[in-house]
């Protein structure tokens, strides 16, 4: 404070570059991955890239396999999220509830390759093989902590006089939760649950001691399956460059997935915010 | 003719309305039981997998550094892993601290107007990266910037420092970090921004009418107010780091045994999460080796629920509000 305000007016301009230069330093990574997922992938993309299998040099299997866990894992996750979130929200005022909310923060930030191998002990060894069904349950448990927390999070958005016209109207109270309440919150639920969806969808580690990989198309709900995320992982690790090249290829595939749902989601909800 | 009917019905749904309610309560109470029962089942599967190799090796299988599973003469011991994973998490949280604070600090205390929703629309998009893509990225890019533009110049001017010991290769345990510092960017700067956005405006009104700069502002009063709100942030970005896998597995050479103890930070190394990616499923059921993989992660899910629950606790009390209401 003894310096003069020279000094004192530059320390604020060298501050203010910094923080900038932080900025610029954070944006480069997801600009290089962009870039270079582009370059390397684009090449790839043709027909029988999208539906060949890898004897035939593409990664069809991975992107039905990819799809089909994404459409597993949400059938069984998203009631189940949903339904707890109802729970916590509109029944949530008593100590249980409180305790489930705590461990679902808890599971929440479980590391996934942990959700891996307990379901790999519970489940792949009973059914005695990797299985696609493995797979999905895998990735329900992480996607049900996740959608029942954006649940209760867009319910408790809903003014409660909206819950009170519905009752006043005679309505009963799971007919006021299903059919006002949930539809009120429907775009904060639609964002998150696609937020969540799209975080499973790129999930590798859990994937690797439940689905396992398969060279072919899918073959049934108990047996192995191909994965994007895994078709990456183990294409990378090759010396062989039109293996890597496949893999970046995969890459392309999936991070188009996963920033278009984030990018359309987020655009979508900024224009109803504006509104 | 009409009457009973009407009584009848009106009846029937008084009747159904309190089952009807009862129903839907009771079923949304189990169904919510399910994040109960996923920590029941994770906690059983892990304990009990790794008693065996708890009961075999006793201390020693935390603080021993051999890693031989020839049968017979099996010695697993997970140290070097467990000090892997905190060396890893040490250099991300060093390099990437810094960064996400200047991050948060520039989108609420600088910024204009219009850069801050892009700016932190592009930091979240950090976030939703797979974990593979970065280890995809972080193998045939950032390798080579590491190598060329960081570890070499390091190792030839400041190679006598132990920690910078050894020939640079780029499938290190520094690369690793790197990998994970921008990973963990995303969850620190957006958390550390909801604290900063928190700080009154009257604090930052009174130290401008006393002459304050901007700098002085942020780092005397605006930084010091949300200092617990930020530790909170950096221990949960420490709690992403640690369970983090596929980018690392990828990046940090996986070493096993006593090589993988972290002494220098151009060494190939290994974390709980990597040795569990790489070697899982090559272990039978019921073998030691299996124990042992269980057991690791144990240790894991332990250390990750100490840091994020202690983090929990901290938010808690910062943002005063029940369980949870803030999301990364």
């Amino acid at each position: 404070m003894m310096h003069s305000y020279g000094f004192r007016k530059f320390k604020n301009h060298l501050f203010f570059i910094i923080c900038a230069i932080c900025v610029i330093i954070a944006i480069i990574p997801l600009a290089s991955i962009l870039f270079e997922v582009t370059k390397n992938g684009a090449p790839q993309l043709s027909l029988t890239f999208l539906t060949g299998t890898n004897a035939n040099g593409g990664i069809g299997p991975a992107i039905q396999g990819t799809l089909i866990l994404i459409g597993l894992t949400s059938a069984i996750g998203i009631p189940i999220g949903i339904l707890s979130g109802i729970y916590l929200s509109e029944f949530g005022n008593n100590k249980y509830a409180q305790n489930l909310r705590t461990i679902n923060n808890i599971i929440t930030q479980f590391p996934s390759i942990i959700i891996g191998i307990t379901v790999y002990g519970i489940l792949v060894l009973a059914l005695g093989s990797f299985s696609a069904l493995a797979g999905a349950i895998a990735l329900a448990f992480i996607l049900i902590p996740i959608v029942t927390r954006t649940t209760e999070e867009s319910l408790k958005l809903v003014p409660n006089n909206i819950r009170e016209a519905s009752l006043a109207l005679g309505a009963h109270n799971w007919r006021t939760t299903l059919n006002v309440v949930l539809p009120t919150a429907k775009n904060g639920l639609l964002t998150g649950t696609l937020l969540a969806v799209a975080r499973i969808a790129g999930e590798t580690a859990p994937l690797i001691m439940t689905i396992m990989g398969n060279r072919y198309f899918f073959q049934g709900l108990n047996q192995p399956l191909a994965a994007l995320p895994l078709e990456i992982w183990k294409d990378a690790l090759q010396p062989y460059p039109d293996v890597q090249a496949r893999g970046w290829g995969a890459a392309l595939i999936l991070i188009l997935i996963v920033l278009i749902v984030n990018i359309v989601v987020r655009i979508a909800t900024r224009s109803k915010m504006k509104t | 003719m009409k009457s009973p009917n009407k009584q009848q019905q009106i009846q029937k749904t008084t009747k159904s309305k309190v089952t009807g309610d009862n129903i839907f309560k009771i079923l949304t109470t189990i169904i919510a039981t399910s994040a109960l029962i996923i920590l029941l089942i994770t906690g059983y599967t892990l304990v009990k997998g790794s008693i065996p190799v708890v009961q075999n090796f006793g201390v020693n299988f935390f603080f021993g550094q051999q890693w031989n599973p020839v049968e017979g003469r099996e010695i697993y011991g997970i140290l070097p892993y467990i000090l892997g994973t905190l060396t890893t998490s040490g250099v991300a949280l060093l390099i990437g601290v810094p960064l996400s604070l200047g991050i948060a600090i520039f989108l609420v205390e600088m910024a204009p107007k219009s850069l801050r929703v892009p700016i932190s629309y592009i930091i979240e998009l950090l976030a939703a990266v797979p974990s593979v893509i970065y280890g995809l990225w972080g193998l045939r890019v950032l390798r080579g910037w590491m190598v060329t533009y960081i570890e070499t110049p390091l190792s030839k001017y400041l190679g006598w420092i132990p920690i910078f010991s050894g020939n640079p290769q780029g499938l290190d345990i520094f690369t690793a970090g790197v990998i994970l510092a921008i990973m963990i960017i995303p969850t620190i700067a957006s958390l550390s921004k909801e604290v900063l956005t928190a700080v009154p405006n009257s604090i930052r009104e009174g130290a401008y009418s006393i002459g304050a700069t901007k700098w002085e502002v942020t780092k005397r009063w605006v930084l010091s107010y949300g200092k617990s709100g930020i530790f909170a942030a950096i221990i949960l970005g420490l709690g992403r780091a640690i369970g983090e896998t596929m980018a690392v597995t990828m990046l940090i050479g996986n070493a096993t045994g006593p090589s993988a103890m972290p002494t220098s930070l151009f060494q190939s190394g290994q974390t709980m999460a990597s040795l569990i990616a790489n070697g899982f499923t090559e272990a039978t059921a019921g073998s030691l080796k299996y124990s042992t993989y269980l057991g690791v992660g144990l240790t894991l899910l332990i250390m990750s629920l100490v840091i994020n629950v202690g983090a929990h606790l901290i938010m808690t009390r910062v943002f005063k509000v029940k369980g949870g209401a803030i999301e990364q």
